[in-house]
């Protein structure tokens, strides 16, 4: 026999104990041949490109996941930023596109649907303001589209009137899904540096620079990492590093020919694969976990930083060993709400908003899922959004912000939002002000690209 | 896919019959076994098995929905995947 049945038996381990699996196997489809004048014209084109690229997606990515034993936890589309395609249509209100998207999803039976999006880094056109103005009620009136809007990136600066503006839609969305805790707003995030090909929701679109149709596929696997480094026995932090690396690699190459498989299958490009540690709240599947076994006591806590950038680093490194087509996001998350470690270093107050916004210097994404007080001004908001989109930009890196303000809650209060989203602690932010900063609009240059101190 | 052969894993406490049980769902659905392999690890009784499959009927699913009855019935765990995943996963 070839393989050795204890890499057999390491594999199955990992599923069945750690929760390796493929988090996401996302199809992106370009909808650049739909644009019509008339937004019914227009929708109904939408929906029938879709289900015409993604018929066979649930049924093709099912088959994989018997054949190759691998659970597939989520089925996706991603679509071209509804904004660009739907810049054309005589409307006020782009909510019917997003029906349609959730319509869609329905039918094709697949969990999420990204690409209500716009990309304004450097100015807006009237397209992206009609659809990030109808943003609070289409997510208020669908299940599984999700949003996102690009404010900033290394290259143009930020777009501080975007921000401005997202600050309030933020507010909107989270009033509109007052029933569900703000659920509205774990399906917006504001991006810096957005990336045409990430496979994960909530900021999922396909890119313009993309084929007509591709798979994208999102690896996780927290548990994993989390196991083979408290299996070491007094490690130093180069074994630590080089025992994620390991790791990183073999998820990879189960993700790499899983994503290879379903494109062609179903006939379309095999784009990227993107390995980012993604908690999910089961017990164990945890970033915070990891940064525990690596010695600290309590995630947040002094040290957090450097131990989050050696393993990013080490997962990154693995990857890009592992497979020719790493690209998305790919790093460690750190969502509040997916992961119990998380949640539970908030709550014994190691963990602040300060020290995850410093965190997010050095992982994939930014503040991902975290509910604040529902009193939360829009001013404070956008602030959040500012800061975040400046460590993106100038550190010519992803970031975003998935922010809740949860109508009617306080510090403390636990907001629930079901399955993968978990449940988020309410954390405090800063009582300041930040209303006559955010006030002044306009845009913040793009940074030099030399004298890097 | 390169191929169309089959890692089993059977993993379980030990006891009369299993791999008589398990060997007769794999015949009657045509399944040929390439190679096997037993050892007890962390006090578990563990089988691999690579297993082959020619003929063009075959249809993994209800194999592997077969396969757990008969683990089902024999208290042992069985799992069936293609072999690439291991293959891809620990070979470069």
């Amino acid at each position: 026999m070839l393989i050795h049945p204890e890499e057999i038996l390491e594999t199955i381990k990992m599923v069945t104990n750690e929760n390796l699996d493929i988090r996401t196997v996302t199809m992106g489809i370009n909808l650049r041949g739909c644009s019509h004048p008339d937004i019914g014209t227009f929708n109904g084109n939408v929906f029938s490109r879709i289900m015409r690229c993604a018929e066979n997606l649930v049924k093709t990515t099912e088959d994989i996941q018997g054949l190759y034993g691998i659970p597939i936890i989520n089925k996706r589309i991603s679509v071209t930023p509804v904004a660009i395609v739907a810049e054309s249509c005589r409307a006020d209100d782009l909510v019917s596109v997003a029906e349609t998207l959730d319509r869609a999803a329905h039918e094709a039976g697949i969990d999420f649907i990204g690409g209500f999006s716009a990309l304004v880094q450097k100015g807006t056109t009237q397209g992206d303001l009609t659809l990030i103005n109808s943003i609070p009620r289409a997510l208020a009136t669908t299940k599984k589209v999700c949003s996102s809007v690009n404010v900033a990136t290394t290259k143009a600066g930020i777009n501080m009137d975007a921000v401005a503006l997202m600050g309030r839609i933020v507010k909107e969305t989270a009033e509109l899904t007052r029933e569900g805790g703000g659920i509205g707003c774990a399906k917006l995030v504001v991006f810096a540096n957005a990336p045409d090909d990430n496979p994960f929701m909530a900021g999922a679109f396909h890119g313009i620079g993309e084929p007509d149709c591709v798979i994208n596929v999102g690896v996780s696997g927290p548990g994993v990492v989390n196991a083979a480094v408290r299996a070491l026995r007094n490690p130093n932090l180069g074994d630590i590093a080089e025992c994620i690396k390991k790791t990183a690699f073999k998820i990879t190459r189960m993700g790499e020919m899983v994503g290879r498989e379903v494109a062609r299958r179903l006939d379309a490009q095999f784009g990227v694969l993107d390995l980012s540690l993604a908690p999910t709240p089961a017990v164990g599947d945890s970033v915070a976990a990891i940064l525990e076994a690596m010695g600290l006591e309590s995630c947040g806590t002094h040290g957090t930083t450097a131990a989050l950038a050696l393993l990013n680093d080490a997962v990154k490194k693995g990857g890009a060993m592992a497979s020719s087509s790493v690209g998305g996001l790919s790093g460690a998350f750190i969502p509040v709400s997916e992961d119990q470690g998380m949640i539970r270093a908030v709550q014994r107050g190691s963990l602040s908003l300060d020290k995850l916004e410093a965190m997010t210097c050095v992982c994939s994404v930014g503040l991902d899922m975290i509910a604040v007080p529902g009193d939360t001004s829009a001013a404070t908001i956008s602030a959040i959004i500012a800061d975040e989109m400046a460590i993106g930009m100038i550190n010519r890196k992803t970031t975003a912000v998935r922010i809740i303000p949860a109508p009617g809650t306080g510090v403390g209060d636990m907001v629930e939002f079901g399955g993968l989203l978990g449940s988020a602690p309410v954390m405090p932010v800063h009582g300041f002000s930040s209303e006559t900063f955010i006030a002044r609009g306009g845009r913040i240059p793009a940074p030099i690209q030399s004298l890097t101190n | 896919m390169s191929s169309s052969r089959f890692v089993i894993t059977v993993i379980g406490l030990d006891r009369v019959g299993i791999v008589a049980g398990i060997s007769r769902v794999m015949a009657e659905h045509g399944v040929n076994i390439a190679d096997i392999r037993q050892t007890i690890m962390d006090d578990l009784f563990t089988m691999i098995m690579l297993a082959e499959v020619k003929a063009e009927s075959f249809e993994l699913a209800a194999f592997q929905e077969a396969m757990s009855a008969v683990g089902k019935e024999l208290g042992v765990q069985v799992i069936v995947q293609h072999e690439d995943v291991f293959r891809f996963m620990h070979r470069i």
